[in-house]
């Protein structure tokens, strides 16, 4: 199905299963522990064999040679595996990875996989790792942002996740008005590196049959884990089954394969049965991608009115050779008005562990600054906050005033959201309000992300009991998309919830969007629309219908007068259909789409010792229709949860001596745990989006996370007058600005 | 982790006679340590003692009025005690501020004192640390030393001693009971159980091979209001930045003990005598010498801000 | 893949599936249960492969494992009880928590072997998908899991919380010592810190726990 021009009324729009806050159909399974998890697919393949990662010890350099003796005989081991005796290991044309997921000889980074031990048991495995000795050659890398700035080349990005940023971009004259402006703010800011930190670590059992390959493995990206790991073993992709039914939280960690994946691979094939590989917890952080640090400048130009008519933001960050920035300055060239403007993104190389998509990848860092910036720049002006904001409003892309929003809310998010948190009982005058031994703040930002289109397929069957299968090969990764699937089957289809049986995760699927990016909800959904479409015209024909009036409904079919049950359609072989929604770029591009919110947060911050604590939440957010409201207010609680964690905790902290991130496990790198979430408000406007899809709908997980820490960080200026603008904001940076304890 | 034999003990006889026979065997008892380095080869025993179900897990009241603590008693237990959130509020309050409520079922009171370091470079193996592998080097010094010691520490090692417990243990003078393999018993008085790092990191505490503890032994209750002030980035399962014990007596008196800042739980006697007049003079003193680094030089100001939170507390709080 | 007319079961089957092979290591000894746990443990002879007995969800096992397999990974690996998650082996998330003798533990740091005689619970013996725990029903109500991983271990980390505050136990946000605890907003989120949920499900977490503690009042 063609989408290119907006969607009309359609058989969505009933909304007699979609838009219900329905509880999530794999509730049952998760709650029991029954879902399977890669790891533990005991059921698949017998004779399973423990395969467990080696990381290098070094940052950069060389392997001069192993000693693998020990380890290969002590008890139990199966095999040992390196650059030496893995094949013919060629890195993905698609070059979604970037650092190799075998490393030899050269290192690229610290962590990065360098041997895997199959042995029989898991005991065995892990302590014959440890047994391999390794023999470096180390070099000298680049571990330290602030020192390789000058190095920085404006580069520009692509997060792979619908967020770009040109090198350097000029509207008007930012200079010029800069210059004029009568009030101004030019501030720098920090974002450090954060981490994933998914429950579950990266996983895989691989077995191999002849020469075809099955991996249970955990991944957002389908297709992209069948396409890059045949294409790093060098088969054909269709000897490559890739099955990912459950997922233990992504957030951009599992959008690219990892060494699990590979390292399952060819360990099952050096052991010659099938091997589960799991990487080790305090791996994570350095094998894998992470969130890059940044360093971001920003420069607003206003008319003592408030107007901006000047804005400018420069982003650093730092990846390996070859890698996505952080492309923290997205957003800005959308989110506010203002005639001039000036954008760049500069690209230091670094020998850490290459920089990864992370929820909201760019904005998510961007927000973090400029929402701060915002909330300066409005005290200057001796403007509320939220009025500032609405002040500069745009209908229009601000960079190309002829190309309209297809819709955006933001001041209707900020002005009910003010109304619902009780905002008027903000003190602007900073560090006022006491509650006992607590400084009480409050904050606001908005909140943007931009909506992404990609295009999805699927195939629905129809059986002679009336019973719908969907199969797509899109994840669920604790997004809801069995749910809001299963909603749209029903839906299109006419029948029960119950009659609707949803697949996922199998490449033998259609290669749907996947999930990131928050593209996968309206996406997939678009896609089981379009083969639902096709089904019901195969349903019509089958039953001698027209299938532009016939009704499906009640698990019937009815036009006119008649009335037949569906499944009678289906007949004894049942009907089956497969369609792929794909976008018009012409038409999707002729408006901007992007999703809008405004956060609010009040914190309480120990007036002795400047521990922040966040008292409350609220989050109102436009994204297109909400397919299923609880769902997607679990999307938006868990990235404003993750928003206080980068706001108040999260500081991958890097060893600029010896290049790698120190506090490597989930002791020393915190994210919030329940004492540090209060509880959460979401409103939702629903405003259908009929140029996203025929859904409606527009992407919500992200935007959740957009602003969140900069309303945190304003909240805290606003109950203790300091201003930290180096994330993350900890005692170490308030205590020197707090009041005399009396 | 390395293989290893493993063997469960019925009597501290038989733990101390297993000790013995095994040269390079370790108790196990909460696990939620040893295990842990275990499994990174850090701790490497080659026999496991099982002595959790040694009968030492009764808190007993003393002829002179204090408490014995028997060395398996799990965090919860002791944190529960009616006696001890009674008359030792300040040990029930580190207790709780410690790790989460599962650790707090599997840890023991011994295990508690026992526990090693949370300094990263202590965790990576593949960093030189000396407390790990003596003669290698201290990564920590010039690296990332946030959370590590500020005073008490060696050119050898910043490391600081994790446990809350502890702290609450120096504060009320406990004195800590082993039994040795020949059979002799002491008490180690809970300021000389452990140790600072000094050239030596590689030892955490004065206890030799197949010493076990047998309990932990309180003093008759000292009154006074008591306080456990953690201070962390996250609010729970965070190990402290800093941490103040304290007693506060009605005249102001009392006696006050640091968490997060040594390798040892860290209490000045002299610096006690300065609590009528103020955080600012007792840390002066509790601190002198004190040798932060750039990184962790704002655990002083927190200290002395902390401690002067305790106190503002200390004036509205019942005794 | 299960075909759809199959439907009313294959959600059923999705479950079983994880548990039909039993590796060959278990010895199920159906009646040992009533061993009571209070018995001292027989002493062991020095081996790195040893027996051990306990029960899980009601049933008596008997293993041989080697010495450093930790209760999870017996669980997970021997008995193929993969409720019990692992997401740090380190005792730094909870989703390992499982209740031994009434009381939650992590079962990542303890040894199989120091079992000996234990009543273990995890996930699979509260409920099921067609018989739910009040708990697992109201974590699905209150939509208290998103990608499900941390999930077991909430849901048993908050059974027997709740029977800790019945039992007064204090926790951090236990304002006076003295007095026995009530289940405040406060006290459920400090007691309930040890399981992380990175997903951010814990504003409604919190929300299914309290419905549930309201309704044992």
């Amino acid at each position: 199905m063609k989408f290119d021009k907006p969607a009309t009324i359609n058989p969505i729009d009933r909304l007699t299963v979609v838009g219900k806050g329905i509880d999530r159909i794999d509730g049952p399974l998760k709650t029991t522990g029954t879902a399977p998890y890669a790891y533990e697919r005991h059921d698949v393949v017998p004779n399973q064999a423990y395969g467990y990662v080696l990381g290098s010890a070094i940052a950069k350099g060389r392997i001069r040679s192993f000693d693998l003796k020990a380890a290969k005989a002590a008890p139990g081991v199966i095999a040992v595996v390196t650059w030496e005796n893995a094949g013919n290991l060629v890195k993905a044309k698609s070059k979604r990875s970037i650092a190799k997921l075998l490393a030899g000889p050269v290192i690229e980074h610290y962590h990065q996989s360098i041997a895997l031990v199959v042995a029989d048991t898991f005991e065995q495995a892990r302590h014959a790792a440890n047994l391999i000795r390794v023999e470096y050659a180390p070099e000298q890398g680049r571990f330290d942002l602030a020192a390789e700035i000058k190095n920085a080349r404006p580069t520009g990005g692509d997060s792979g996740e619908g967020s770009t940023a040109p090198p350097v971009h000029r509207v008007g004259d930012f200079d010029k008005a800069f210059a004029s402006a009568p009030v101004t703010l030019d501030q720098n800011y920090s974002t450090p590196d954060e981490t994933h930190a998914m429950m579950e670590p990266h996983a895989t059992i691989a077995a191999w049959r002849g020469d075809a390959l099955t991996v249970w493995t955990s991944t957002q990206m389908v297709d992209w884990t069948t396409t890059d790991l045949a294409d790093t073993l060098q088969i054909p992709k269709e000897k490559l089954r890739v099955i990912s039914p459950y997922i233990g939280g992504g957030f951009g960690s599992k959008l690219r394969i990892r060494s699990d994946v590979l390292l399952a691979a060819v360990g099952a094939r050096a052991a010659g049965r099938p091997v589960k590989v799991t990487l080790q917890r305090p791996l994570i952080m350095n094998n894998t991608g992470h969130r890059a640090a940044t360093v971001q400048r920003i420069r607003i130009g206003c008319e003592r009115d408030g107007k901006i008519t000047a804005i400018a933001h420069d982003g650093w960050s730092g990846t390996l050779p070859g890698g996505r920035p952080e492309t923290c300055t997205e957003q800005t060239r959308l989110l506010y008005a203002g005639p001039n403007r000036l954008i760049t993104l500069h690209t230091a190389a670094l020998d850490l562990p290459e920089g990864d998509s992370m929820r909201a990848p760019g904005e998510a860092s961007g927000m973090m600054a400029l929402e701060i910036a915002m909330d300066e720049m409005a005290e200057k002006l001796s403007m509320d906050p939220v009025l500032f904001r609405v002040a500069n409003d745009t209908q229009v892309d601000p960079e190309k005033p002829e190309r309209p929003f297809s819709q955006r809310h933001l001041n209707e998010c900020l002005q009910t959201g003010a109304e619902r948190f009780g905002w008027n009982k903000r003190n602007a005058k900073p560090g006022q309000v006491r509650d006992g031994g607590w400084l009480l703040g409050m904050g606001v930002a908005s909140a943007f992300r931009n909506n992404l289109l990609t295009k999805s397929a699927a195939r629905v069957r129809l059986n002679k009991r009336g019973l719908v299968t969907v199969e797509t090969d899109m994840t669920d990764i604790g997004t809801g998309s069995y749910t809001i699937i299963a909603q749209t089957a029903a839906e299109m289809m006419g029948v029960p919830l119950d009659h609707v049986l949803v697949q996922l995760g199998d490449s033998t699927f259609p290669v749907s969007a996947g999930s990131g990016g928050q593209w996968g909800g309206n996406n997939s959904t678009a896609g089981v629309y379009a083969a639902c479409m096709k089904l019901r015209e195969a349903v019509a024909a089958k039953l001698g219908f027209d299938a532009a009036d016939a009704v499906f409904e009640g698990g019937h079919v009815r036009s006119g007068d008649r009335s037949v049950p569906i499944a009678q359609a289906a007949g004894d072989s049942g009907l089956v259909a497969e369609d792929v929604i794909e976008y018009d770029p012409d038409f999707s591009k002729q408006q901007q789409q992007s999703t809008f919110g405004a956060h609010f947060v009040e914190v309480a911050v120990h007036a002795a010792t400047g521990e922040v604590r966040v008292r409350r939440m609220l989050a109102v957010c436009s994204a297109g229709r909400i397919l299923n409201p609880k769902a997607a207010r679990s999307q938006v609680i868990g990235a404003m949860t993750m928003g206080v964690g980068a706001a108040l905790m999260e500081d991958a902290v890097v060893d600029k001596r010896v290049g790698f991130f120190v506090n490597h496990d989930l002791a020393n790198y915190e994210v919030p745990v329940h004492a540090d979430i209060p509880h959460q408000d979401v409103i939702f406007l629903d405003n259908p989006e009929p140029r996203s899809s025929p859904m409606k709908a527009m992407g919500i997980a992200e935007l959740g996370i957009c602003g969140v820490a900069a309303a945190v960080a304003n909240a805290t200026y606003n109950a203790t007058g300091v201003r930290v603008r180096d994330y993350p904001i900890t005692v170490d940076k308030l205590i020197e600005g707090l009041p005399d304890i009396v | 982790m390395k293989p290893f034999t493993f063997e469960r003990v019925r009597t501290p006889a038989e733990a101390a006679a297993a000790a013995a026979r095994n040269p390079g065997s370790k108790f196990i008892a909460g696990g939620t340590n040893l295990l842990d380095l275990m499994k990174l080869e850090i701790e490497a025993p080659t026999h496991v003692i099982d002595v959790s179900r040694l009968t030492l897990d009764k808190i007993e009241s003393t002829p002179d009025g204090g408490l014995r603590i028997g060395a398996l008693v799990r965090n919860t237990e002791l944190a529960a005690d009616e006696r001890v959130r009674r008359d030792y509020g300040v040990l029930s309050r580190a207790l709780v501020a410690g790790a989460t409520g599962q650790l707090r079922n599997m840890a023991t009171t011994a295990g508690n004192l026992l526990q090693r370091t949370r300094c990263p470079y202590f965790y990576d193996t593949n960093m030189p640390c000396n407390k790990r592998n003596p003669g290698s080097g201290c990564s920590a010094i010039g690296g990332f030393t946030r959370p590590l010691a500020v005073i008490g520490a060696s050119d050898s090692c910043i490391a600081t001693h994790p446990s809350d417990m502890a702290v609450a243990m120096r504060v009320l003078d406990a004195t800590v009971d082993t039994v040795r393999p020949d059979g002799s018993t002491r008490a180690i008085p809970i300021a000389d159980f452990h140790r600072l790092p000094g050239d030596q990191p590689h030892l955490d505490t004065v206890l030799t091979h197949g010493e076990l503890i047998t309990a932990v032994t309180l003093p008759k209750p000292i009154g006074g209001a008591h306080f456990y002030h953690k201070v962390r980035d996250r609010a729970s399962y965070a190990f402290a930045l800093i941490s103040v014990a304290a007693v506060v007596q009605r005249d102001g008196t009392g006696r006050v003990a640091l968490g997060g800042v040594a390798h040892k739980p860290w209490r000045i006697e002299a610096a006690e005598a300065e609590m009528p007049r103020g955080a600012k003079a007792v840390t002066a003193i509790l601190l002198a010498g004190a040798k932060p680094t750039e990184d962790n030089a704002f655990k002083l100001k927190l200290v002395e801000r902390t401690l002067a939170a305790v106190l503002a507390d200390a004036k509205g709080a019942p005794q | 893949m299960q075909r759809p007319d199959e439907l009313e079961v294959t959600r059923r089957e999705l479950l079983v599936a994880g548990t039909a092979t039993v590796a060959a290591t278990i010895v199920p000894t159906l009646g040992r249960a009533d061993v009571p746990a209070t018995q001292p443990a027989p002493a062991t002879a020095p081996s790195t492969e040893s027996k051990v007995a306990f029960t899980v969800n009601g049933k008596s096992y008997q293993l041989e494992v080697d010495t450093r397999t930790t209760l999870l990974d017996a669980l997970r690996e021997h008995l193929h009880l993969t409720g019990s998650k692992k997401g740090c082996d380190h005792g730094q998330c909870g989703a390992c928590t499982v209740i031994v003798g009434g009381r939650r533990v992590l079962s990542c740091l303890s040894l199989a072997l120091m079992h000996e005689g234990d009543s273990i619970t995890t996930i699979e013996g509260l409920g099921t998908p067609q018989n739910l725990h009040p708990m697992q029903a109201a974590f699905i109500k209150h939509d208290g899991f998103q990608c499900g991983y941390c999930t077991p271990g909430q849901i048993c980390s908050a059974v027997a919380m709740l029977d800790e505050v019945k039992s007064g136990i204090p926790s951090h946000a236990t304002v006076d010592l003295t007095v026995s605890p009530k289940l405040t907003d406060t006290e459920l989120r400090e007691r309930m810190s040890g399981n992380i949920c990175r997903c951010g499900a814990y504003s409604n977490i919190v929300e299914a726990i309290t419905e549930v503690a309201g309704r044992g009042k």
